[in-house]
């Protein structure tokens, strides 16, 4: 039967949304000035919010939702009964183009479900990119999905036309992979992982006859994890994620709270993990990114390797390291004042212009919309000294919030 | 007895407006407190007060800023605030003695004049990322396409999200209306206006299909309506074509959850079976 093109439209995206990933970030600068065309990259605007509380920024679909694998975690596994459809390849390039010109989107995610081979698969989502870049002149933000194992030809012709590329990793651990994914193996993720960093590294650099590089995906590459599908504990969790963002440097890794599923796998545990274990593991993430923390110290205290649901890990650790606080808020280095939980990068920064004219009191903080609640056990400055917090009992019981009822909007 | 003088400036000016009257009360030797800022569509207070400046006094020299100060003023003046006037003026005072004053962030001044610049630049993102564009009929001496928008900045920041649209959108005509004015582009000049506009709008068959995905998109296993109401705060939802999908979107997502929760396991389809038949007939599928 033949689907209408909203029908396949609902299908497509419907299928594409347990991907997390939705940054359009990262691309460098362009735009249409000169081409007089359409198009322009941004630092990632969101253009619309939807009730899971995830951003919408670009049109994030699938090519066909048919797929000669079953990994039991997806949707669009073999085994599963849900709808099948297929765009075609013009259609996504209209769609995106009529989405963008009225500013739903800044451009277009696309990845596929693997139908015949890889190199078919890959090959139907590139076409895709290069219409869109060479026939329709557009300047927006492309993220392609890339299949394992498609040709070097072709994966070097995506990097030519998108800005980010991304190949899930899935399952935080090996035997996770195998056990939920029989048909991938890790050991090729990890290999079009190396492959692409290669490439990427290659584009940002001159060559030998000072010429620039062919561009390749400017924007990195990302990937994304299932959380709480598998035995996978957030030391894991994070481990990997240590090697993806040294080992291959990915620009984000994404967690996605492994969800329910129509139709689901009998092999996947019946009860979702809680949001708040995603949410925490993104608090982590964020933490290794901006605030200089390595991951293995933010595990280090929990004896289970798990995240405390209750405490972010800021606080968390802050707990666990309390003979270091509180710190000199005039005195301590930026490295340290990033430490002390309710402060952010920009507090932070505002911390260190101002002191380097005036010395700053607590009350000081109050202007910069800080939370002198949640700052005061960790610094210290004339007319405030705090308790040392090494000092003080039942510290986990000051900062553990009562226990709240949740309730729909 | 101090002589008190009155600034009256348009509602929508900006940095520019005010800069040469800043100059001329700052050279005439007036403290903020002897000058009221007040804008065309505001009450004066009772009193009168003297609408010419006295001159300026002999040898007082010309104020001076630093860059991240004038990059601030510039940026609160877009502010509605009708105190923006009186705070930029006294920050140009203070700084004459105080040249780093912009860049002590815990002085009240500034942290407001931050405050302020802060909720510009918000509103601005919030533009760039909430107008919606709707086709209008095509022009029949034109071949480029003609498209509508309307928004309701909170602030005057027209000039400053202008560049990005005509940059984004080079190729076709659009005109982007809203209560503080309006911009147009036809491809080659951007018109700006400070008329306030009235709301108009025009149906766009393409706006179905967005909703089509905005409700396909969403996962109605994962509610988080906080996050999405802190960045999507109501006061956009009326002028977006997607949220009026909302409320019914949480109301299903209950039963759509526990439709999951109840299912059986189905025997997977016709395709599955092949599948797995051929692969353990002949060569493994191809891994990935
Ligand atoms: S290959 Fe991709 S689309 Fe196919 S079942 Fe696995 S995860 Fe799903």
């Amino acid at each position: 039967m033949k689907h209408s093109l909203t029908s396949r439209l609902a299908i497509l995206s419907d299928a594409a949304k347990y991907d997390a990933s939705c940054s359009s970030s990262g691309a460098g600068k362009r735009d249409s000035a000169a081409t007089k065309g359409l198009g322009s990259t941004s630092n990632g605007i969101c253009h619309a919010y939807t009730p899971d509380g995830r951003c919408i920024s670009l049109l994030k679909i699938l090519l066909t939702n048919f797929c000669i694998y079953d990994c039991a975690y997806c949707i669009n596994r073999s085994s599963s009964n849900v709808q099948r459809a297929r765009f075609t390849a013009d259609e996504v390039v209209w769609l995106t183009l009529e989405f963008y010109r009225r500013n739903y989107i800044e451009g277009l995610f696309l990845s596929s479900g693997i139908i015949r081979s890889s190199d078919d698969t890959m090959g139907q989502m590139v076409r895709v990119a290069r219409e869109l870049r060479l026939t329709h002149g557009f300047r927006g933000y492309i993220h392609l999905k890339t299949i394992p194992n498609a040709s070097p030809a072709l994966l070097a012709e995506a990097g030519l036309y998108a800005d980010r590329l991304s190949i899930n990793v899935e399952m935080p651990t090996e035997s996770g992979l195998a056990a939920y994914a029989p048909q991938k193996h890790a050991s090729e993720i990890r290999h079009s992982m190396g492959e692409m960093r290669t490439h990427i590294d290659a584009g940002k650099e001159k060559t030998l006859s000072g010429k620039k590089a062919p561009r390749f995906a400017p924007g990195g590459q990302s990937t994304q994890m299932i959380v709480g599908a598998d035995a996978a504990s957030d030391r894991d969790i994070l481990g990997s994620s240590s090697s993806l963002y040294t080992g291959y440097r990915l620009r984000r890794v994404y967690y996605s709270a492994f969800s329910p599923i129509p139709d689901a796998s009998s092999l996947l545990p019946v009860k979702a993990p809680p949001l708040l274990r995603e949410h925490r593991l993104y608090q982590a993430d964020w933490l290794f990114r901006f605030y200089g923390f390595q991951f293995a110290e933010i595990t280090a205290d929990r004896p289970d390797g798990m995240l405390d649901l209750e405490l972010d890990p800021k606080l968390a650790w802050a707990l666990a390291n309390r003979a270091l606080f509180p710190v000199d808020l005039n005195r301590a280095s930026r490295e340290m004042l990033l430490r002390v939980p309710g402060l952010g990068v920009r507090s932070v920064t505002a911390i260190l212009a101002a002191r380097r004219h005036r010395h700053l009191r607590l009350e000081d903080l109050a202007k910069l919309n800080v939370s002198l609640r949640k700052v005061k056990p960790f610094l210290y400055t004339t007319g405030w000294s705090p308790t040392r917090l090494a000092d003080r009992q039942d510290l986990r019981a000051l900062f553990v919030p009562p226990p709240q009822q949740l309730s729909l909007l | 007895m101090t002589m008190l003088y009155r600034i009256r400036l348009p509602d929508h000016a900006s940095f520019e407006d005010w800069r040469p009257l800043a100059r001329q009360c700052f050279l005439a030797g007036l403290h903020p407190h002897e000058v009221e800022w007040c804008t065309t569509s505001e009450d004066a207070t009772l009193f009168d007060l003297a609408t010419t400046l006295p001159p300026a006094q002999t040898g007082r020299i010309s104020p001076v800023l630093r860059n991240t100060c004038l990059a601030l003023l510039k940026s609160m003046l877009r502010h509605a605030s009708k105190d923006r006037f009186a705070l930029a003026y006294r920050i140009l005072c203070r700084a004459q003695q105080e040249p780093a004053l912009a860049s002590i962030t815990v002085d009240p001044d500034i942290a407001q004049a931050l405050r302020m610049d802060h909720q510009v630049r918000r509103d601005a993102h919030k533009m760039k990322a909430f107008v919606r564009f709707r086709e209008c009929g095509a022009d029949t001496e034109n071949t480029r396409r003609n498209f509508l928008a309307w928004f309701e900045p909170d602030h005057y920041i027209l000039s400053t999200v202008a560049s990005f649209f005509t940059k984004r959108f080079a190729d076709m005509d659009w005109v982007i209306l809203t209560p503080k004015g309006s911009i147009a582009w036809n491809g080659e000049r951007c018109a700006l206006s400070h008329k306030p506009c009235e709301k108009a709008s025009v149906d766009d068959q393409i706006d179905a299909l967005w909703q089509t995905y905005y409700v396909s998109i969403f996962n109605p296993a994962r509610i988080k309506t906080k996050a999405m109401r802190s960045e999507m705060p109501r006061k956009y939802w009326k002028n977006l074509p997607e949220t009026q999908l909302i409320p019914q979107m949480l109301a299903d997502a209950e039963k759509r959850v526990a439709e999951m929760a109840a299912q059986q396991p189905k025997a997977p389809p016709k395709f599955h079976t092949s599948l797995q038949k051929r692969s353990h007939n002949d060569t493994p599928p191809q891994t990935g």
